[in-house]
Formats: C-alpha cells, sequence, structure tokens
C-alpha cells in the first residue's frame, strides 16, 4: 500500500473537514450581525455558534499538525514562504476567538459592540485569507531551482482574489442557512431570504471559478484523464441546487446539510486536481512539492495513518453527538439561563 | 514568545479543571446546591482561562513552520507525529466537551454534565503530555536515525517511552496543579477577608488547599527524579543549574554560589556540603559531577540565567510546600478566620507558582542552549531562512501588542468575576 498517497487523501479530508465545519461559524461571524436587529438577536446568533467553533477550529489544528507529520517540507514551505500571509491568518484566528469569547462577558453595549466588530472582521479577514492561500495553491506557487521566490503582492492575484470571494459568499450562504433554522424568527426568517439572495452570487461566482481554473491553472487537468473525478464538482452542483430547493420548500435544516456537502464536494474538487501536488510549482512543475518527493518516512506515514484510523472516526463520532444534542433552536430562555458563557 | 504567553494561561487550566470537576460531581452525587454554586463559579474562571489557552495553542501549531521552517523540515518525520496525534486524541477532546460543559446545562442530565467537565479535565492534561513527548524528544531525541538528510522515526515506542518526556510531564502538569490550588485559595482568601459567602469559600479554600499540598510534594518529588535525569543525559545543562565549573568526584553542594558575570567561573563560592552535589545529581555520595570547564565554551549554556532561575524555582517550590502545608492545617482546624494575615499572604502568593514554572522553562530550555535538538541540531541552524529579520520582528511585535492587549483583558475579566463571588 502506498502510504503516501493514502496520506493525501487524509491530508484532503482535514482540511475538507475544516472548511466544512468552520465554514459556517465564520459565515456567521462575519455576516450574522445582519440577520439580527438588536443586541439580544445578536445574542442568539453568536450563542448558535458558541459550542461549535472551538471544535471546529481544532480541525484547522488537525490538519496543521499532520501537514507537519506526513509532509514536513510541505508545511514548512508553506508557513515560511506565505510568512505575511499566514501571519495575518494567525491574527486574524486569535482576535476571533478573544472576540467570541469576550463578547457575553461584560454587560455593556459599548463593550459587545467593540467585540461584535472585531468578530466580523476577524472571520471575513481569516475567510478571504484562506481563499487567497488556496488560490494560490490552485494556481501553483512561484517555486524555481533556488527556492520559493514569490512575494505577497503576487499572492494578491486576481485569480486568489476570486477564490478569496468564492470562500466568503459560500460561507456567507452556509452560516446564514445555519441561522435560518438555529434562531428563533425574527432571526431565522431574516437569515432565509439572506442566504436565498447570496445563492445567485454564489452561483455566478462559481461558475466563473470553474472558467478561471480551466484558464490559467493546472487544475482541470486530472479531470480530463480521469472522468470518474467529475462527479466531485457535478457533487457541489447537485448540492448547491438541492440546497435552494429545500430552503424554498421551508426546510432549511436540511438546506444547511446540503450546502455541507456542497463545501464538501468543493474542498475536494481542488486537491483531485491538486494532486499530486500539494504545492505545486507555478515555474516548472518539476519544483514543486509533492506526494512523492516530500512525504515522511514509511514507518512515520504508516505510524500516523493508524493513529488517524483509530481517533478520526471516534472524532467524528463525538462531535456529531455534540451537534445532535444541540440539534434544536435556541430559546430565549436558554439564552437567559447560560447567562455569561 | 508564544510558547511562554501561552504558557501563563494553559497551566491553570491543567489543574482547575479536575477542581472544578470535582465539585460538580459532589452537587451531582449529593443534590447540594452549594457545590453547584462552587461548580459554577469555578467553572466561569476556568473558562476565561481557557478561550486565551486556546487561541494560543492553535497559533503555536503554526508558528514551528513559519520561525522554524529548518527544524520543521530536518525532524519534521519524528516531531511531527507527537503533535499531530496530540491535535487529534486530545485537542479535540477539549475543545469539544467545553462546548458541552458552557452550553449544555439544560440539555443533559446532571451527571452527564459533570462527567464533560472530567473529559475536559483528562483532556487537557493528555494534551500536555503529547507536547511535553515532543518537548522531551528535543531534550534528549530518541528512536530515530539520519537517513535522507534529516531525522527519520525509527522507533516510536522509544520516543513514547523516553523517560525525559515522561518526567517532563508530570513535573509540568503537578506544578500547572499548585498553580491552580494556589489561585483557588488566594481568591478564596480575597472573599474571607471580607467574609463574603464564608461557608462556600471556606469549603474551596481546603479543597484547594489539599489539593496544592498533594502536588506541591508531587512536584518536588519529581523534581528530584528530573535532576538526576538531566545530570545523567545533559550534563553541562546540569553544572549550569548548579554552577559548576570543576568536574569533581565527590562534588559538594554550594549553598552560596555566585557565577561571576565574565563567565569563566564563580565570583562567589561559600558554605560547601561535602558529598551532597553527587547525592543530588546521582543519589550516590561519592558520583562525579561534571564541570563546565569540561565542555568548549560554544556548547556551554548561558550560565547565569539558568544558574538564578533554578534556585529561585527550587525556593519556590520549598515555599509551597511550606504554605499549602499550613493552609491544609489551618483550613482543617478552622482556623482560618483568625489569622488574616496568613490570608493575605495566600492573596499575594496567587503570582508565585506562576514565575515558578516560567522560571522552571528557562532552566529547561536555556540550559539546551546551544542545542535545538540535543546533540543533534544547534539553534541557529533550525530558524528559517526565507524569512527576513524584517518579517520575524513585525510578526514578534504583532504578537506581542496583541498577546499583551488580551492578556490584560482577560486577567481583568479574571479578576472581575473572582470578585463577584458565587451566584447564591
Amino acid at each position: 500500500m502506498d502510504y503516501a498517497k493514502l496520506w493525501f487523501v487524509f491530508w484532503a479530508v482535514l482540511w475538507t473537514g475544516y472548511f466544512a465545519l468552520d465554514g459556517f461559524d465564520l459565515g456567521v461571524g462575519f455576516s450574522g450581525w445582519l440577520a439580527a436587529a438588536d443586541e439580544q438577536e445578536r445574542g442568539f446568533v453568536f450563542s448558535s455558534i458558541g459550542p461549535f467553533w472551538d471544535g471546529n477550529e481544532v480541525w484547522l489544528v488537525t490538519a496543521g499538525g499532520a501537514t507537519f507529520a506526513a509532509f514536513p517540507p510541505v508545511y514548512s514551505g508553506l508557513f515560511s514562504w506565505l510568512y505575511p500571509a499566514l501571519l495575518l491568518i494567525l491574527f486574524s484566528l486569535i482576535l476571533r476567538g478573544a472576540a467570541l469569547e469576550f463578547r457575553g462577558k461584560v454587560q455593556s453595549a459599548s463593550w459587545k459592540g467593540a467585540w461584535e466588530f472585531s468578530a466580523a472582521f476577524s472571520s471575513l479577514s481569516a475567510t478571504l485569507l484562506f481563499g487567497v492561500l488556496f488560490g494560490n495553491l490552485f494556481r501553483g506557487l512561484e517555486i524555481g531551482p533556488a527556492g520559493y521566490s514569490g512575494t505577497f503582492a503576487g499572492l494578491l492575484n486576481s485569480y486568489a482574489l476570486l477564490t478569496g470571494l468564492l470562500f466568503a459568499v459560500f460561507f456567507f450562504f452556509h452560516g446564514q442557512l445555519w441561522l435560518s433554522f438555529k434562531t428563533p424568527d425574527p432571526v431565522a426568517g431574516r437569515a432565509r431570504r439572506l442566504a436565498g439572495g447570496a445563492w445567485y452570487a454564489l452561483v455566478v461566482l462559481a461558475v466563473v471559478f470553474i472558467a478561471a481554473s480551466y484558464a490559467s491553472t493546472g487544475l482541470t487537468g486530472n479531470f480530463m484523464v480521469r472522468k470518474s473525478l467529475l462527479v466531485l464538482p457535478a457533487g457541489v452542483a447537485v448540492s448547491l441546487v438541492l440546497a435552494k430547493i429545500l430552503l424554498a420548500r421551508g426546510a432549511p435544516g436540511r438546506a444547511f446539510i446540503a450546502s455541507f456537502t456542497g463545501i464538501v464536494f468543493f474542498i475536494l474538487t481542488g486537491f483531485a486536481g491538486l494532486y499530486p501536488d500539494l504545492l505545486p510549482s507555478r515555474v516548472n512543475p518539476a519544483f514543486g512539492l509533492n506526494v512523492y518527493n516530500s512525504a515522511s518516512s514509511p514507518y512515520t506515514l504508516k505510524l500516523m495513518a493508524v493513529v488517524v484510523a483509530i481517533f478520526l472516526p471516534v472524532v467524528i463520532c463525538y462531535q456529531a453527538w455534540v451537534y445532535r444534542l444541540f440539534r434544536a433552536p435556541l430559546t430565549a430562555e436558554e439564552l437567559r439561563q447560560s447567562g455569561i458563557y | 514568545m508564544t510558547a511562554m504567553f501561552h504558557f501563563i494561561f494553559v497551566p491553570l487550566t491543567l489543574g482547575l479543571g479536575w477542581l472544578v470537576a470535582w465539585f460538580e460531581t459532589r452537587y451531582a452525587c449529593s443534590g447540594d446546591a452549594r457545590y453547584l454554586a462552587m461548580a459554577r463559579f469555578w467553572g466561569k474562571l476556568f473558562l476565561i482561562n481557557f478561550a486565551l489557552g486556546v487561541v494560543t495553542g492553535l497559533t503555536l501549531e503554526f508558528q514551528l513552520g513559519m520561525n522554524w521552517a529548518e527544524y520543521s523540515k530536518y525532524v519534521g518525520d519524528i516531531f511531527g507525529a507527537p503533535l499531530a496525534i496530540e491535535a487529534m486524541a486530545a485537542f479535540f477532546l477539549e475543545s469539544t466537551f467545553i462546548g458541552v460543559w458552557m452550553f449544555g446545562w439544560g440539555r443533559m442530565s446532571k451527571k452527564a454534565h459533570a462527567a464533560a467537565m472530567w473529559v475536559v479535565a483528562f483532556a487537557t492534561n493528555m494534551s500536555a503530555l503529547w507536547i511535553l513527548l515532543a518537548n522531551g524528544w528535543m531534550q534528549r531525541p530518541v528512536g530515530y536515525i539520519l537517513r535522507n538528510g534529516r531525522a527519520e522515526m525509527t522507533d516510536f515506542t522509544a520516543l513514547l517511552l523516553n523517560p525525559y518526556g515522561w518526567i517532563e510531564f508530570f513535573h509540568t502538569v503537578f506544578s500547572g496543579w499548585v498553580i491552580a490550588g494556589f489561585f483557588v485559595m488566594g481568591v478564596c482568601a480575597w472573599h474571607l477577608l471580607r467574609k463574603n459567602q464564608e461557608d462556600l469559600f471556606k469549603r474551596s479554600f481546603s479543597a484547594g488547599a489539599v489539593f496544592a499540598l498533594a502536588s506541591s510534594l508531587l512536584v518536588a518529588g519529581v523534581g528530584d527524579i528530573s535532576g538526576v535525569n538531566v545530570a545523567k543525559n545533559q550534563p553541562a545543562k546540569f553544572a549550569a543549574m548548579e554552577s559548576v565549573w570543576e568536574t569533581q568526584a565527590p562534588a559538594p553542594y554550594t549553598l552560596l554560589t555566585f557565577p561571576s558575570l565574565r563567565g569563566d567561573g564563580n565570583a562567589v563560592e561559600a558554605l560547601k556540603v561535602p558529598y551532597a552535589l553527587s547525592l543530588m545529581a546521582f543519589h550516590s555520595p561519592t558520583a562525579e559531577v561534571r564541570g563546565l570547564n569540561s565542555f568548549a565554551p560554544q556548547d556551554r549554556p548561558p550560565v547565569l540565567p539558568v544558574f538564578l532561575s533554578f534556585r529561585t524555582m527550587v525556593a519556590l517550590g520549598m515555599l509551597f510546600i511550606l504554605l499549602s502545608g499550613a493552609a491544609v492545617w489551618l483550613s482543617c482546624k478552622d482556623l482560618l478566620g483568625r489569622y488574616p494575615l496568613f490570608l493575605k499572604i495566600m492573596l499575594f502568593a496567587i503570582p508565585l507558582p506562576y514565575l515558578a514554572i516560567q522560571l522552571g522553562w528557562i532552566v529547561t530550555e536555556m540550559g539546551r542552549q546551544p542545542w535545538l535538538v540535543y546533540g543533534l541540531m544547534r539553534t541557529a541552524e533550525g530558524v528559517s531562512n526565507t524569512v527576513t529579520p524584517a518579517q520575524v520582528w513585525l510578526s514578534l511585535g504583532g504578537f506581542t501588542v496583541l498577546y499583551t492587549a488580551l492578556g490584560i483583558i482577560d486577567v481583568w475579566l479574571l479578576a472581575k468575576y473572582a470578585r463577584k463571588g458565587m451566584e447564591a
């Protein structure tokens, strides 16, 4: 068995898990206030993601840790080459964590307002930056024979910005769907309308993104060679259509699940296009970091595969249990009871 | 930097979780509402602390790659494994169940809710285990082979059973428990001095006192084993901790020492206890203790900070045993109200275990210099070479400002909620 290839799949799954889960709480973080009219309603918005965002962000930590263990050169390359971008992502995530935790701790409008603004700003910047980051992975980095030679300004190319925008709109849609069934009216009603509107923007962006990927990246090559992979982008399309239908039929919970699978298929599509590269080079494919030249030793890969095979299903089980536990919408009584939490 | 900041907030959660879980279990089993109030009160303080522990932990995972790229590439094969396992086996568990505990009051049974806190407490300590096994590997690399221009893992069991990592784990975790014990006692002392909710705070105080005494003794015990371990595996660090320059057998312990500022010997050396250092280092009165002079100057750690940190830490450790011993005795006899001065001391003692734990890290990390991985890779070889100094300073400055601001807010919130007292 080729563990390096298996690890590429794990790598893709961990990132996919991160975006599909943290996607809605990032979206709620930066766009939730649009669905809320006053302080109590914003309380619903933030409490709706309260039990989840922390556990969701651990998917990111795990994706990072797994990169470190399974593809050390990718870990060190990604983070030291794209230093300024990663630094901004970290600042955003720190600020976001603090904002979500501190917001409810003091009962004053200006205190809450300040943290709500911080949460919105940092959630949006984290989302955009993640999009830009993945846009650049899809597009390829400036890796030459002497190593990496790109600049921060070079990361902000139009394709990467388009990816950033796509992430933001996707998470906006995803987050509003979450609010549509997790909060009471009138918040939920507003969220449903916002999600409905965002859907059109999302579809347009997705089409533009596919065209741009075809024109300016090597992402589409794998799909031409292996037609069976086309099931992944088809999954995105089906999920999005389903999400819209379910939303219109008044089943926002199911629409949320559809948009969840939409993100899963979307991220997997990206990784399927990348394979076998992890950090492709724009200069010459030979300089890129791929599963062959960047993997850890077979011993480590095998060991870590066993660890993942044991723990990941357990994690998924108890996280699913937590989502079940909190599946009922929030009530005003519960909001009052949880008090400062 | 992040590591130090991370470690200001994490240790309290290592111990406080157990106490909260204990109070809540007593409530769940007896239905005694006083324990519910205690669990909720200490739980709130736990949460305020936890938040920053998590966000700093998140960033720590990525900073290794950003600033220590060469290191990450060289040892990732073996060093990455415990970090990835930590995320998967512990970090997920604590972050998920802390959410359950926070928001789950009305959605589950009392016992299940208390169990959630046990899971959190267990997971935070497990988290420390994996991180310290990783650090233990940097202190005493085992189970690897140099191949393909990097360190590759050959024996996971050796990494897992590395005594260095386990000793560090117990020493760190127990000292985190000491912090929690002193934190609880200090906050209680504040309220007892003001005669607020005396019954609740006396109960909390005695739980904190017993916890602190037991952990102070355990820290000291593991500390002794740790000393032997360092003397055996990292003789240069041990020599710097005691500022020993000449190799001697048997070696005396010098009560009054002060290293000279030139870094080539001791300015003061007086009151020698014969055989004592050999006993400490190897549990044998005649064993040979290597001095700093037997190491080339470029292989010596900075002596002055390591030495001072070590001595202060040990003195503080002794003080903790005395203070918590007195606290247990006074609270058993219900005499706390008669000694306001003692309560004041306990209030001002809150920062001391924090200081001790930071000093301990200075000893561990600075004492390992000039090595990043002991005997394998020097610190200067590990840094990122595509990252410019300007970027590093910018990030260091940014993190300092951000963390200091958040740290101040966090401490302010802690003080605010600590003063507010319990919900009656």
